[in-house]
């Protein structure tokens, strides 16, 4: 396993956001964390890399407590692309370059270079290479910041709604790219989402979270719009469409289909 | 996962080697306007002789006493200062994501001011003399230089401790500086309407920036704290570069943001607070200068903060030479000129930067 949590509990204040979660991420896996507004996925997405402390349970990533880990040796282990990243007047490479921070001592090397290189030329940025990412695109600001991510060298990818700002063509983009360095190059990956339909055609298995309970952990394929309409309290059908599971929310005074 | 089949890319190399080279020129100004700000003065002394008086050849009497005694004093602390203050600008504006930190919007040079005016006035510091201003006299300098340290670190260490409280976000660092510069300006106005004629005069002076004042010990001083944070600057700048990508950004690349902020605050503040103790207040060149080498060079601290260092070492020794020269025979201190060329520059810089 890369990640497991064992009876995490996150509380802000007196406030419990979550409570006993349970899970892991296995490598080549990627798992989308679903839940309706304020139910504490990115919160959960947080503590997955010590950026938020639990209050109470574990994060073990590879069989060591998170809290018992240096940033840097985190940042070894564990990519994270926010939901939003700012934009400096930098080029697309040393934003890049910039995620071989925590393996950088007192200068870049050759390799980090060579890493950066790699990196961008396998997510298609070659030709953008020299631009200002303040001069980008939102869907190529994204591919920046997930190349940034990889070129930490990771285990583990944390991806904060990773498609929440994009039109439909990034956002299908986006989808296959982590799909393809998730099958390509074994990492683990963990994303928030929003948009069930993107979640269940691309991710492997969904962690659904109710009340900052797991509500339920499984594959994909297994999800019914029963469960679906218990966390978001929505009734809604599921729908198979050339072989892809299509979620629609039902007219009222329908009656749920489910399959 | 790894990337094994990289290579590094030629253009990259160049563009990087520009950037090298932009530093090497700005370098190469900065020797040559050192050499004419040593020749011209009162008394011109040809360029040869000043390089001859430089590498230790034998020259005139008097051209020795001129250059050795005077002018290069002067000329390194407006360089070490410049340096100092523009460095501390460009990491200001940098951990605090917001492009008008500098030692006054944090309410530091006002601390400062105020600690001057409590050196003069209530530890009796008394009157100090000026090449600029031969009227005005303080007595005790180091009294009011130390005053005027101890209130800048101290309104640097009030930001830091809100920000610990409160968590180390730009705008609680911004607001609370906001706030003491307010604070500052008040306790300022009240101990000069309490003043002698003679106390009013020696406050008001201290406040013009000057780099006369300093003499080789001072410049030593300077340098040295100069020195050893602009080091401690130059090996961060990643750091830096992480928190200009956001917070998150630079977490997850194992970043500790609230130490790397609190730490530079910190020392920005020391190094702003000695460059001000030893010289009195100088403005703009903390927030100009790194938003015209940032312009040239961009945002990469790599570049951008030995860019400031030596781009603000250039800006105020030149600055400060024309002030010298400008009427002649008088002598106007250097911070005059910086607040009227700063305002017009920096202005030009926002509109510049609206049309693009």
């Amino acid at each position: 396993m890369i990640v497991e949590t064992c009876h995490l509990h996150f509380a802000y204040k007196e406030y419990a956001i979550l409570e006993e979660i349970d899970f892991q991420v296995r490598p080549g896996e990627l798992l989308a964390i679903l839940g309706p507004n304020g139910v504490g996925k990115t919160t959960l997405l947080k503590c997955l890399n010590g950026m938020h402390r639990a209050s109470a349970g574990a994060v073990m990533v590879e069989g060591v407590d998170v809290l018992r880990m240096r940033p840097i040796d985190i940042a070894t282990r564990i990519g994270y692309v926010a939901q939003k990243s700012e934009t400096a007047r930098l080029t697309v490479f040393d934003a890049v370059l910039m995620g071989r921070k925590p393996h950088i001592r007192w200068r870049t090397s050759d390799h980090d270079l060579e890493t950066v290189e790699a990196a961008i030329r396998h997510l298609h940025l070659e030709d953008k290479s020299l631009r200002f990412i303040d001069q980008l695109s939102g869907g190529e600001l994204q591919k920046v910041c997930i190349a940034r991510a990889l070129v930490q060298e990771p285990k583990l990818l944390l991806l904060d709604e990773p498609t929440s700002a994009l039109d439909l063509k990034n956002q299908i983009d986006i989808m296959r790219l982590l799909r393809r360095v998730v099958d390509e190059h074994g990492l683990g990956a963990v994303m928030t989402m929003h948009d069930l339909n993107k979640a269940m055609r691309y991710a492997d298995s969904v962690l659904m979270l109710k009340d900052g309970k797991v509500f339920s952990h499984l594959e994909t394929g297994r999800v019914t719009a029963a469960m679906i309409e218990s966390v978001y309290g929505l009734a809604v059908e599921i729908h198979n469409i050339n072989g892809h599971p299509l979620v629609v929310p039902q007219e009222s005074g329908q009656n749920v289909h489910c399959c | 996962m790894h990337f094994h089949d990289g290579r590094v890319p030629q253009e990259y190399r160049q563009y990087i080697g520009r950037k090298v080279l932009f530093l090497v020129l700005l370098g190469g100004a900065l020797f040559m306007v050192l050499l004419l700000s040593i020749s011209l003065g009162a008394a011109r002394i040809p360029l040869v002789d000043v390089a001859r008086s430089l590498v230790g050849m034998e020259t005139a009497r008097k051209i020795e006493i001129i250059v050795w005694n005077i002018r290069l004093p002067q000329a390194l602390s407006a360089m070490v200062a410049g340096a100092g203050l523009a460095l501390s600008g460009a990491v200001m504006q940098s951990i605090l994501r917001n492009p008008l930190g500098s030692p006054f919007t944090l309410g530091i040079a006002h601390a400062a001011a105020f600690g001057a005016a409590v050196g003069v006035m209530v530890l009796g510091g008394g009157i100090m003399t000026s090449s600029s201003v031969g009227s005005v006299q303080i007595t005790n300098p180091y009294l009011t230089t130390v005053a005027a340290f101890v209130f800048s670190i101290g309104a640097a260490a009030v930001i830091v401790a809100i920000a610990r409280m409160r968590g180390a976000t730009p705008e609680v660092m911004v607001l609370t500086g906001v706030a003491l510069g307010s604070f500052f300006t008040a306790g300022t106005m009240l101990l000069q309407f309490f003043a002698d004629d003679v106390q009013l005069a020696a406050m008001v002076f201290w406040t013009f920036g000057d780099t006369a004042r300093a003499n080789w010990q001072e410049l030593l001083g300077m340098s040295i704290v100069v020195t050893v944070v602009a080091l401690y600057f130059f090996v961060n700048s990643w750091n830096y570069n992480a928190i200009d990508a956001g917070e998150e950004t630079a977490k997850g690349l194992g970043v500790r943001v609230d130490r790397v902020r609190t730490v530079g605050m910190l020392l920005a503040s020391v190094l702003t607070a000695t460059v001000i103790g030893f010289l009195g207040i100088i403005g703009f060149v903390g927030l100009v200068v790194p938003h015209m080498v940032r312009r040239i060079i961009g945002s990469d601290n790599r570049f951008l903060l030995p860019g400031a260092f030596v781009g603000g070492a250039l800006m105020l020794l030149a600055s400060d030479t024309v002030a010298r020269l400008l009427l002649a025979p008088h002598v106007l201190p250097v911070s005059v000129l910086t607040a009227f060329l700063g305002a017009p520059v920096f202005l030009w810089l926002i509109l510049r930067g609206g049309r693009k």
